[in-house]
């Protein structure tokens, strides 16, 4: 029987409205058909391989609190580890599976809004405004996430320092209850992070949410919903980073609007998960509205790394730019597919896509899939992709300043990661997205004969 | 003294031969020159020394004091001494030049390259700021030039071969270059080989001796007026057709 009933639901809790939501979604997803790999949105992967039966929601209502307490450690200390990185923050806030834990608000922050549901008091209707509709995989995060994340910013106010927000995800069989009537739950733990970020007119944030849990926990299901919307005007720079344990499924999505003259700018960077996806949907709303769209990924082992994009022109003089790196090492694969699409009097629009991949063995396979809907004619768009084995004379160049060839080889997949996460739209960011890159690139390098 | 030795070499890029038996031999602190027309196979020469994949060796023989060179791959030769100042320096995105030189360096004497990296680009008026990009990324013809003698000067090779070192550089780029290359060969022995179109390049690079380059073989050798003289009158007595290889 599925642990995913609209009991189990409406049992999570929170204001009327929510509980409502919940259990809508629970009705809906019981009859709904989950994703599959027939349909062009979920093409090359092993979506079909995911059965809702090996798991069950956390946190559940009678999970063991001795494990509990495992995890909260685990995940303290994370949370303190990426902190130290992060030094000058004006908010964190931290979730165990979903559920905010703690909330560290500064000075910076002034007038803005940083914590769970409760921070909204007694409004309504703060999600589903950004991503309306949704598969299978959305309606089960609406009926089980368990709290909201909300960052809200009110018009005009400028915040420089990024605010932090880590979902620590656990992962692995649980046991329940304790002595001798204790028994393993042969159901993954399965968690709905969920997160809204509105940025009133005329105002500026950064937002960094990771998703992260226990390397090597074991298996378990992760369906993150971020909502973002950047007001008339308004700056959000936002930047995600995906480092769960590699048994773990992540299939996230991102939805973004842009308002008249906003500029938005994500970037999302999976490293973790053995089926990592990241779609993003960025609407350019408003009259001379900016989206910029960056995603990287590295895959190891068997990883599967899937990006999707839209670029979504609805007003004229919009622009969209997107790029998007990836690397496949040993067995891994990935998918990156990206869509423009130009709609009917979204006039004088530019839109730029850019994917390039490097498949660094032979055992390693990278698909890559642009497309176009324009239906406007005064348009200008471009798309490139590129896949391939790290460039000879790139090696050559750095091997005829004495450097051994797996060395070059690093230091090309290095920079080839650099340079897109140089340009990550939270500079805070950088020095941690480069050392979780090297680690992972140190493990899987060769030796030279 | 160090010394390189090419003896009969041989070597042939795209299942053609192009080197056609060459026999070279530049002591430590020598300066030797090869013009040539286009397609004379100069850079092939240059880049069958340093060991380029594509560029096959298919006899003779390349020493670095006695170290055979041959058969060994790019890096090795590095190590064994021997550097290549590109005709066409490589974009590496991401690739900070101090991080490759660190790299190239070892460990040990990693440290000292940045403070050596400013001394390099001061000595040749390069702009430090261009030290902050990725190598050859965003960069115009001459700085890239610029930026391979930098690197040149930080490794401190015992040979250089320098594809064009000169072109796309503005005179004062020229002179400054010519002058630091110059205080190589004494500051500390550098050999070099220099490929070039232009006698200027010779005006502050004291050249020992002139090598022809027509149809991959040295048709010619002689002193610094040979370069003059080359540039008056072109290759037609050496058998190179005008305006072809
Ligand atoms: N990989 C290759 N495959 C086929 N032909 C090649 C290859 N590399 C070089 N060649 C040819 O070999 C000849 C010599 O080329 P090379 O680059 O060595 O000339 P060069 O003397 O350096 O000329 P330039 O003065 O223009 O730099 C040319 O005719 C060139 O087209
Ligand atoms: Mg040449």
């Amino acid at each position: 029987m599925s642990a995913f009933g609209p009991e189990r639901a409406v049992a999570l809790g929170g204001p009327a409205w929510l509980r409502q939501r919940r259990s809508d979604a629970a009705d809906e997803l019981a009859v709904m058909p989950m994703p599959s790999e027939k349909e062009e949105l979920w093409r090359y992967t092993p979506i079909e391989e995911l059965h809702l039966d090996d798991y069950a929601p956390r946190p559940s209502p009678g999970s063991d609190p001795a494990s509990d307490e495992a995890d909260r450690a685990l995940g303290a200390a994370y949370v303190q580890g990426l902190a130290a990185d992060l030094p000058a923050r004006a908010a964190l806030v931290a979730t165990i599976d979903g559920r905010p834990v703690s909330v560290e608000r500064s000075a910076l922050l002034g007038p803005v809004r940083v914590g769970g549901l409760d921070v909204l008091g007694t409004e309504e209707g703060v999600l589903g405004g950004v991503l309306a509709g949704g598969d299978a995989l959305v309606r089960l995060n609406d009926a089980f996430h368990p709290d909201v994340v909300v960052v809200d910013v009110p018009e005009h106010a400028v915040l420089d320092a990024p605010i932090v927000i880590v979902h620590w995800c656990t992962a692995g069989l649980s046991t329940q209850g304790s002595g001798d009537g204790a028994q393993t739950d042969a159901r993954a733990p399965a968690c709905f992070p969920r997160t809204v970020v509105r940025l009133g007119a005329g105002s500026s944030a950064q937002v960094v949410e990771v998703v992260a849990g226990a390397p090597g926990a074991g298996r378990g299901l992760v369906v993150p919903i971020t909502e973002l919307s950047a007001g008339d005007g308004a700056q959000l720079s936002y930047a995600a980073l995906q480092v769960l344990g590699t048994e773990v499924w992540h299939v996230s999505r991102l939805a973004a609007v842009a308002g008249r003259d906003a500029t938005l700018r994500t970037f999302t960077v999976g490293l973790g998960g053995a089926y990592d996806r990241s779609r993003t949907d960025a609407l350019a709303d408003g009259p001379g509205s900016r989206t910029e769209l960056r995603s990287a990924y590295l895959g190891t082992g068997s990883q599967v790394h899937d990006v999707r994009t839209l670029q979504d022109h609805a007003a004229p003089r919009t622009t969209s730019d997107l790029l998007c790196k990836g690397a496949v090492a040993q067995r891994s694969r990935s998918v990156y597919s990206g869509l423009i699409r130009v709609r009917r009097g979204a006039v004088r629009t530019n839109a730029f896509q850019t994917n390039h991949n490097l498949v660094l063995d032979e055992g390693a396979h990278a698909d890559s899939v642009p497309n176009l809907d324009i239906e406007e004619n005064d348009v200008r768009c471009s798309h490139a992709s590129t896949v391939g084995p790290v460039d000879e004379d790139q090696r050559y160049y750095l091997e005829s300043r004495g450097i051994p060839p797996s060395r070059a080889e690093q230091l090309i997949v290095l920079g080839f990661f650099d340079d897109i996460v140089q340009r990550s739209p939270v500079p805070a960011l950088v020095g941690r997205l480069r050392r979780e890159v090297v680690r992972r690139l140190a493990a899987v390098s060769s030796e030279d004969g | 003294m160090s010394l390189l030795e090419v003896e009969d070499l041989h070597a042939s890029a795209g299942g053609r031969e192009i080197v056609r038996g060459v026999d070279l031999r530049v002591a430590g602190g020598e300066v030797h020159v090869v013009m040539g027309p286009n397609g004379s196979g100069k850079s092939t020469l240059a880049h069958a020394l340093m060991g380029r994949p594509g560029t096959t060796v298919t006899s003779g023989s390349i020493r670095v004091d006695g170290t055979e060179l041959v058969g060994l791959p790019a890096w090795r030769r590095a190590r064994a001494g021997l550097f290549l100042a590109l005709q066409q320096p490589i974009e590496v995105p991401g690739v900070l030049v101090e991080a490759a030189l660190e790299e190239a360096v070892g460990e040990d004497a990693a440290g000292e390259v940045p403070r050596r990296l400013r001394e390099e680009a001061g000595a040749i008026g390069f702009d430090e700021r261009f030290l902050q990009r990725a190598l050859n990324v965003d960069l115009s013809g001459g700085e890239r030039k610029r930026n391979e003698v930098v690197q040149l000067g930080v490794l401190r090779p015992k040979f250089a071969v320098l594809d064009e070192i000169d072109s796309g550089l503005d005179v004062d780029a020229v002179r400054a270059v010519a002058r630091r290359i110059e205080r190589a060969t004494s500051e500390w022995g550098l050999g070099v080989l220099a490929v070039t179109h232009f006698h200027r390049l010779l005006r502050e690079l004291r050249a020992d001796r002139v090598h022809v380059l027509v149809g991959g073989r040295l048709v010619a050798s002689g002193g610094p007026e040979l370069a003059e003289e080359l540039e008056r009158t072109g290759y037609g007595a050496y058998g190179a057709e005008e305006g072809a290889a």
